[in-house]
C-alpha cells in the first residue's frame, strides 16, 4: 500500500477515536438541551469541576482548604489517607448528583417557561461560579490525574500493521480506552432512553411539559436526573482529557469541541451527536493530514467551525433534525 | 334519590356508589379574573358526571383544579374521603386520576405505542437501577405493560396506526390515542375536556360508544365537558351547569334541562 493511504488510515482511525469522545460531549448537552430547553454552557467546566473533585478525593485533599487557614489560622493540607480510584470516581459522582440537585432546585425550577436566552444566561453564571467554586475547594493549581487507565504506544496494534503493511499505526492505548468507555456508554444513553421508564419520561418531558404532568411525570425529577447524567458524562470526559493532558483550566474548553458536533448534527438529536461526532472527529484529522501542511498548519483549531457552519447555511436543522417549516 | 350517601340506581339499572370526589366551595381567581366562583359538587363511585356550559364559563378551569392543573384560592378538594392538600399534576395523576386535555397534549414526535405506553409510568414500580440495568422485575415489569396497552389499544381499535408518529395522525385520532393513554392508567377517575369538540357526526358516535363501553367494562368513574347538549343527555347520569363561573344548575339530564336558569343561560345568550 502507497504510505499516504497508509498515513491517511492511521489518522482517520485517530479521527474516529477522538469523534467518539466529541459524541459523548455532545450528548450531554442533547440531553439537557432535550428535557428542558436548556443549552448548558457551563457542560465543559462541570467536567473541569469533575475532575477536580476526583483528584481532591483520590489524594485525600481537604475541600476548601485555603478558606479553612485562612479563617481559622490553622495550616491543613490533606487527610492522612488516599481513596482508591474506584471508590474516588463513585464518590465524585455523588458530588456530580448532588450538584445536579442544587442546580435544579436553586436555579432552573425557579426558571421554567422563561425564554431560552434567559436560560442560557443562567448557565453562564453557573460556568462562571462553578469555575471560582472548584477553584477554592480544591485550589487552582495544575494536577495530574492517574486512575490507572494505560498509556503509550499500543505495540501490538503496532506490531500488527508493520507486519501487515511494512508501517506501524501509532495508536495511544489511552485513546483506545477512551473509545471503548465513551462507545458503551454512549450506547447505554441510547438505551436507556429508548428502553426505559426513566428514558420514556425524559423523552416524554421533552416533547410535552402538560402532558408529561398529566402521565404522572415529575418534571423535577426527570430535570435532576438529565443533570445527573450530564454530570456523568461530565465526570467521563474529565476524566479521559484529565488523564491525558492533566487537570486545569483548559480541560473546560473540550465543551467548545461539542459546539460544531451540535451544529452538525442538530441540537435535539442523539444519533445526530453520534454521527456529528464522528464527522468532526475524522474530518478534522483528515483536513489537518491532507490541507495542513499547504496553508501552514493548525486547521484544526477552526475546521470544525467552518464545516459547521457551512451546514448550517445548507440544512440549519442539523443532519436529522426534522425540517423546520414555519407555519403562518 | 340523589340525598342516598350509599347512592342509588340510575334509569339503566346501573348501580351508582357513594362519593369519590367532592368539590367544596371552590373558587378560583385569574387576577381579576373570576373563573370559578363558590360551587360545590361531588362526583360518585361509577358515575358519568358531565360539567356543561358556555364558553368561558369555567369548564376547563375545574378540570384544571380537579386535577391538580390550577390551584383554588379557596375551597377544599376531597378526594376518597380524605381532604386533598394542594398538589402537583403529577402527583394527582399517580393517585389515580387520568385526564385528557381540551387541545389535545399529546407526545407529538413518539410513536401511537410510546404515547399509550407512557400512560403506565405511574403503573411501573420498579427502581431506577433495576431500569438502568434491565434487572428481574424491571423486564418482566415492561411486558406485562405492553400487553396491557396491547388490549387498550385493542378495545379503542387502533391496532392499525400502533406505529405511526403522533404527529402525522388526523384531529379525530389524536383525541383517541390521548384518550387510548389516559385508559393505560387504569384510573379511577378519567377526566374528559370536550372528548368530542371538533368531531365530525361519525366520529362523536365512536367517542360517546367508547365512553360508554370504558364505563360499562371497567367501572371507571368518568367526569367529562361538552357543550353538545344532546351528547350529554344521553351520555351522562347527572349534569352541573356552569355559567360565568357559577354553578347554575346540577341534576339528572331531565332535571337539568326543565331548569329555568339553565334554558335561559343556553337560550338568552348567544355565547355558543
Ligand atoms: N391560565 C389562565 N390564565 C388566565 N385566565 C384563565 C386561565 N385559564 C382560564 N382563564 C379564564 O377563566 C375563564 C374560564 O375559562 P375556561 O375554564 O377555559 O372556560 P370553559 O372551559 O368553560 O370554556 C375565562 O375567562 C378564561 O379566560
Ligand atoms: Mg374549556
Amino acid at each position: 500500500m502507497p504510505d499516504q493511504l497508509l498515513f491517511a488510515i492511521e489518522v482517520t482511525l485517530n479521527g474516529l477515536m477522538a469523534g467518539v469522545l466529541y459524541a459523548l460531549v455532545a450528548l450531554g448537552f442533547v440531553l439537557i438541551f432535550k428535557a428542558s430547553g436548556i443549552f448548558n454552557y457551563a457542560q465543559g467546566v462541570m467536567a473541569l469541576f469533575a475532575a477536580l473533585t476526583l483528584v481532591g478525593i483520590m489524594e485525600g485533599q481537604v475541600p476548601f482548604s485555603h478558606l479553612i487557614n485562612a479563617i481559622f489560622g490553622t495550616d491543613v493540607h490533606h487527610f492522612a489517607w488516599e481513596v482508591p480510584a474506584l471508590l474516588a470516581i463513585l464518590l465524585t459522582m455523588t458530588v456530580m448528583v448532588a450538584l445536579a440537585w442544587l442546580v435544579n432546585t436553586l436555579i432552573f425550577r425557579h426558571l421554567v417557561g422563561q425564554e431560552p436566552i434567559i436560560l442560557f444566561m443562567a448557565t453562564i453564571g453557573l460556568a462562571y461560579f462553578l469555575e471560582g467554586f472548584g477553584d477554592i475547594m480544591w485550589g487552582s493549581d495544575i494536577k495530574t490525574l492517574d486512575v490507572g487507565l494505560p498509556q503509550g504506544l499500543n505495540e501490538s496494534i503496532d506490531e500488527f500493521t508493520f507486519n501487515l503493511f511494512g508501517y506501524g499505526f501509532f495508536i495511544d492505548n489511552l485513546d483506545i480506552v477512551a473509545t471503548i468507555i465513551a462507545a458503551i456508554l454512549v450506547a447505554a444513553l441510547v438505551a436507556f432512553s429508548q428502553y426505559t421508564k426513566q428514558g420514556r419520561a425524559l423523552r416524554a418531558v421533552a416533547d410535552d411539559h402538560q402532558a408529561a404532568l398529566s402521565v404522572g411525570i415529575s418534571l423535577s425529577f426527570i430535570w435532576v436526573l438529565v443533570w445527573s447524567i450530564a454530570g456523568f458524562v461530565a465526570l467521563v470526559a474529565g476524566i479521559m482529557w484529565g488523564a491525558k493532558s492533566g487537570v486545569q483550566f483548559s480541560l473546560s474548553l473540550i465543551a467548545l469541541k461539542a459546539l460544531p458536533v451540535l451544529m452538525l448534527g442538530g441540537f435535539t438529536s442523539i444519533p445526530g451527536a453520534i454521527v456529528g461526532g464522528l464527522i468532526i472527529g475524522v474530518g478534522e484529522k483528515l483536513f489537518e493530514f491532507l490541507v495542513g501542511p499547504l496553508v501552514g498548519g493548525a486547521t484544526e483549531n477552526w475546521f470544525a467551525y467552518v464545516l459547521a457552519l457551512i451546514f448550517l447555511v445548507f440544512r440549519p436543522q442539523g443532519l436529522f433534525g426534522e425540517k423546520i417549516i414555519e407555519r403562518v | 334519590m340523589l340525598d342516598a350517601s350509599e347512592g342509588y340506581v340510575t334509569p339503566d339499572g346501573r348501580q351508582i356508589g357513594g362519593v369519590m370526589m367532592e368539590m367544596r366551595n371552590i373558587t378560583l381567581r385569574f387576577g381579576g379574573v373570576v373563573a370559578i366562583k363558590d360551587i360545590s359538587f361531588d362526583i360518585r363511585e361509577g358515575e358519568i358526571r358531565a360539567i356543561i356550559g358556555p364558553n368561558g364559563a369555567g369548564k376547563s378551569s375545574m378540570l384544571n383544579v380537579i386535577s391538580g392543573f390550577y390551584n383554588p384560592q379557596e375551597g377544599e378538594v376531597w378526594f376518597r374521603g380524605a381532604k386533598r392538600p394542594p398538589m402537583k399534576p403529577f402527583q394527582v395523576a399517580r393517585q389515580g386520576i387520568a385526564r385528557t386535555f381540551q387541545n389535545i397534549a399529546l407526545f407529538e414526535g413518539m410513536t401511537v405505542l410510546d404515547n399509550v405506553m407512557t400512560g403506565r409510568l405511574t403503573q411501573m414500580r420498579s427502581s431506577i437501577w433495576a431500569q438502568a440495568l434491565w434487572w428481574g422485575s424491571a423486564e418482566r415489569e415492561e411486558t406485562e405493560n405492553r400487553a396491557h396497552v396491547e388490549r387498550v389499544i385493542d378495545f379503542l381499535e387502533i391496532q392499525s396506526i400502533r406505529k405511526t408518529p403522533v404527529g402525522r395522525l388526523p384531529y379525530g385520532l389524536k383525541k383517541r390515542v390521548e384518550l387510548a393513554r389516559a385508559l393505560a392508567a387504569e384510573p379511577k377517575l378519567l377526566l374528559l375536556d370536550e372528548p368530542m369538540a371538533g368531531m365530525n357526526v361519525e366520529e362523536k358516535e365512536d367517542m360517546s360508544r367508547f365512553i360508554l363501553d370504558v364505563n360499562d367494562e371497567f367501572g371507571t368513574t368518568i367526569a367529562l365537558i361538552e357543550h353538545d347538549m344532546g351528547v350529554v343527555m344521553d351520555l351522562s347520569d347527572r349534569v352541573v351547569v356552569m355559567d360565568y363561573g357559577k354553578k347554575i344548575g346540577d341534576g339528572t339530564p331531565d332535571e337539568v334541562r326543565k331548569n329555568q336558569a339553565v334554558i335561559d343561560a343556553y337560550l338568552g345568550v348567544a355565547h355558543d
